[in-house]
């Protein structure tokens, strides 16, 4: 169903100067953080628990809760994830490149409510535009009083870093991120601790939250909790920007109620995606980012909601979803996916750093003709290697998830479409068309 | 510096940079690109100023940026020509949109063309998904973009018809940080001249595309 609501994150999305100071102060911005200032750090925490606001970048874990997880007694940092990496999620690029006041409002918000001494935003390095609106939304700020020393007349005080990726899919998980922000190669760090809130950037208590996290926060503010609760349903609360891509007519972002708006709302209503491309059939969608494991048109029906998805074997996880019609081959969608991986895994764990190459090779030569098989059996056996039992969520052997990821595309597309697979051995090759080209 | 180092105008800024952060290495990254729009690539000259500044060798300067991708240890094309070939870009038809770069650049993906004016690189998804087939210049988005679009793009790049919008490679970025460089510094200048707060030099600050 496709419901009213407020455009919560969004709502700047029309106007061609969204990320000027000037459309920002004219469509209410900075009211969130003066509201926040009139209320304690205690108070701002709690509208954020009561809004059961999940974070965005993609683990779904609430916001409130991981606030409450720092140490109060130490100096604390807060560090806002804009590294977006995931092949096919495009979200935070838009609210970067589009609206970087908001974001810059609500890490001032989160902030100040977890006591941060000072924040960081981490942009990822391709978005050289998206870094130039971020640093001159930074400049901005300040001069209009919203970061530095005495924000909007009170006396709280905040700095805030713009700081540049440099090209490293692995950057996004939060440790690398933190190592990365220290001068260093993207290693995510061995856990325990679990959270940067225990020991994070140079040794300190530290909060990372999404951009799309962040987005949310001002209006949360301004509107309250409750109110943001009141949409979506369950732990699935307020709206979710979704980014659309692959075989449908209307590729793009939608703001979207969570859990009562369904996958056939996104990929078919006029409004939104429009259906797939050139009216063909629906083969397989993946619901959250290509570390999800594929959904089917049986799924169609079900909620854009982090529970549903979840129970039903897979995650919403970074709010993208791509559609792949009829002529789509899943052994060439695999091997692109697998080969993200190798190409991005950082190295530091045999499974995820051998396995993603073994893994790519294997369903490489299936697309080629060169396959065997057998093939089968031993793309899922050195899988197995990586994520023991090919579950879901999956099992780690690894120091980060990027390991357990790799799986996930092709235990789907063999288990789905194993007779396709099979295909590519007994013709010695791909049998479907080249990938058309999309005129633009 | 012979070498390569940084101009004594990109050495005051990096200072500036080095401020921001709680400690100087976590400068390294800032400064490798501050150093590569100056020369498009990270020369010797420029890391070992780097490390100086920050802390470190130069060696564990070049082991650092080593492991990311857009910064180079080698020289570059002035153009770096990067087509996404991820999931939604390749069901866009982005391998044959490559293939055709690959013959209207006349090198192949990796390589760099004789005059030195173009690199090509096979790209992971850019976060323009919805834009496929989705290619970047220097870290400016072009997209949907077929074999057609390709050669314009080729075309205005040649007849620097685009010049406003593709700065040479290494150029992140045209704004720079002007305020609050530290905590410290900004408190002092905000005591020091309240009423120069909203004076001209604000009008006048680096407005992106300026
Ligand atoms: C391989 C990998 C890549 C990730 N990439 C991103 C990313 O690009 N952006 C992001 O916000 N989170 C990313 N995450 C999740 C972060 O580790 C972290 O959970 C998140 O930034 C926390 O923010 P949130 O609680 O607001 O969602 C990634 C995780 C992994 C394992
Ligand atoms: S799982 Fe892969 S990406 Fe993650 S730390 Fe290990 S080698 Fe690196
Ligand atoms: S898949 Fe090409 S930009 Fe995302």
């Amino acid at each position: 169903m496709i419901t009213e609501h407020p455009r919560i994150v969004t709502s700047r999305m029309g106007y061609d100067d969204s990320y000027t100071l000037e459309r920002y102060l004219a469509t209410g911005g900075y009211e969130g953080l003066r509201k926040a200032l009139t209320m304690t750090p205690e108070q701002v925490h709690e509208e954020v628990n009561a809004a059961s606001l999940l974070g965005r970048g993609g683990a779904g874990f609430a916001a409130g809760r991981k606030w409450s997880m720092k140490r109060a007694d130490a100096t604390t940092y807060l560090v806002v994830n804009g590294d977006e990496s995931e092949p096919a999620t495009f979200k935070d690029h838009l609210l970067i490149e589009r609206d970087p006041h908001q974001i810059v409002e609500g890490t001032v918000i989160a902030a100040y409510a977890v006591g941060a001494s000072a924040a960081f935003i981490f942009c990822r390095g391709e978005f050289a535009l998206g870094y130039e609106r971020l640093l001159q939304a930074c400049n901005d700020a300040y001069r209009y009083g919203a970061l530095g020393a005495g924000i909007l007349g009170t006396d709280y005080s905040l700095d805030l870093v713009i700081h540049p990726g440099a090209g490293a899919y692995i950057c996004g998980e939060e440790t690398a991120l933190l190592e990365s922000l220290e001068g260093r190669r993207g290693f995510p760090r061995i856990k325990p601790p679990y959270f940067p809130a225990a020991i994070g950037l140079y040794g300190q208590p530290t909060i990372v939250n999404n951009v799309e996290t962040m987005s949310n926060l001002p209006w949360i503010i301004l509107n309250g909790g409750a109110e943001f609760a009141s949409f979506g349903q369950g732990s699935s609360a307020g709206t979710r920007l979704f980014a659309l891509s692959g075989h449908v007519e209307r590729p793009g972002w939608y703001e979207l109620e969570m859990s009562k708006t369904t996958f056939r709302d996104l990929i078919y209503d006029k409004s939104l995606g429009g259906g797939v491309r050139g009216a063909r059939e629906l083969k397989a969608f993946i619901p959250g980012g290509v570390s999800a494991p594929w959904f089917f048109p049986e799924h169609l029906d079900m909620g854009l909601d982090q529970d549903a998805v979840g129970k039903a074997g897979s995650m919403l996880g970074s709010g993208s979803v791509v559609v792949m019609d009829e002529t789509a081959c899943p052994v060439r969608v695999a091997w692109r996916i697998t080969r993200f991986f190798a190409r991005e895994s950082c190295g530091q764990c045999t499974p995820c750093r051998e396995g993603s190459g073994w893994v790519e090779k294997v369903l490489r030569r299936l697309e080629d003709g060169y396959g065997r098989e057998e093939d089968l059996d031993l793309l899922l056996d050195t899988l197995d290697n990586i994520a023991p039992g090919l579950g879901w969520p999956p099992k780690q052997t690894t120091i980060c998830v990027l390991g357990p990821s790799i799986p996930s595309s092709v235990v789907s597309g063999i288990s789905r479409f194993r007779d396709e697979f099979l295909v590519h051995v007994k013709e010695g090759g791909c049998p479907m068309p080249p990938d058309e080209v999309r005129h633009g | 510096m012979g070498n390569g180092g940084l101009s004594p105008e990109n050495l005051e800024r990096a200072r500036g940079i080095v401020a921001l952060y709680p400690e100087p290495r976590s400068a390294l990254i800032p400064l490798c690109h501050l150093a590569q729009a100056e020369h498009g690539y990270l020369t010797a000259g420029a890391m070992e100023d780097i490390a100086e500044l920050v802390g470190c060798s130069p060696a564990e300067v070049g082991g650092t940026a080593s492991f990311y991708d857009m910064l180079h240890l080698e020289p570059v094309g002035r153009y770096v020509v990067a087509v996404c070939t991820n999931i939604a870009c390749m069901l866009a038809g982005a391998y044959e949109v490559l293939a055709h770069a690959e013959r209207r650049l006349g090198v192949r993906t990796g390589q760099t063309s004789h005059d030195g004016t173009f690199t090509l690189e096979e790209a992971e998804c850019l976060a323009g998904c919805d834009k496929a087939v989705c290619v970047q210049v220097n870290h400016r988005f072009f997209g949907p973009i077929d074999a057609d679009g390709f050669d314009r793009l080729v075309d205005d790049l040649v007849a620097g018809r685009l010049a406003d919008v593709v700065p040479s490679h290494g150029v992140l970025s045209r704004v720079h940080r002007e305020v609050g460089l530290t905590a410290r510094q900004a408190k002092a200048g905000r005591e020091a001249g309240k009423s120069e707060e909203a004076g001209q030099s604000d009008e006048t600050a680096g407005r992106i595309g300026s």
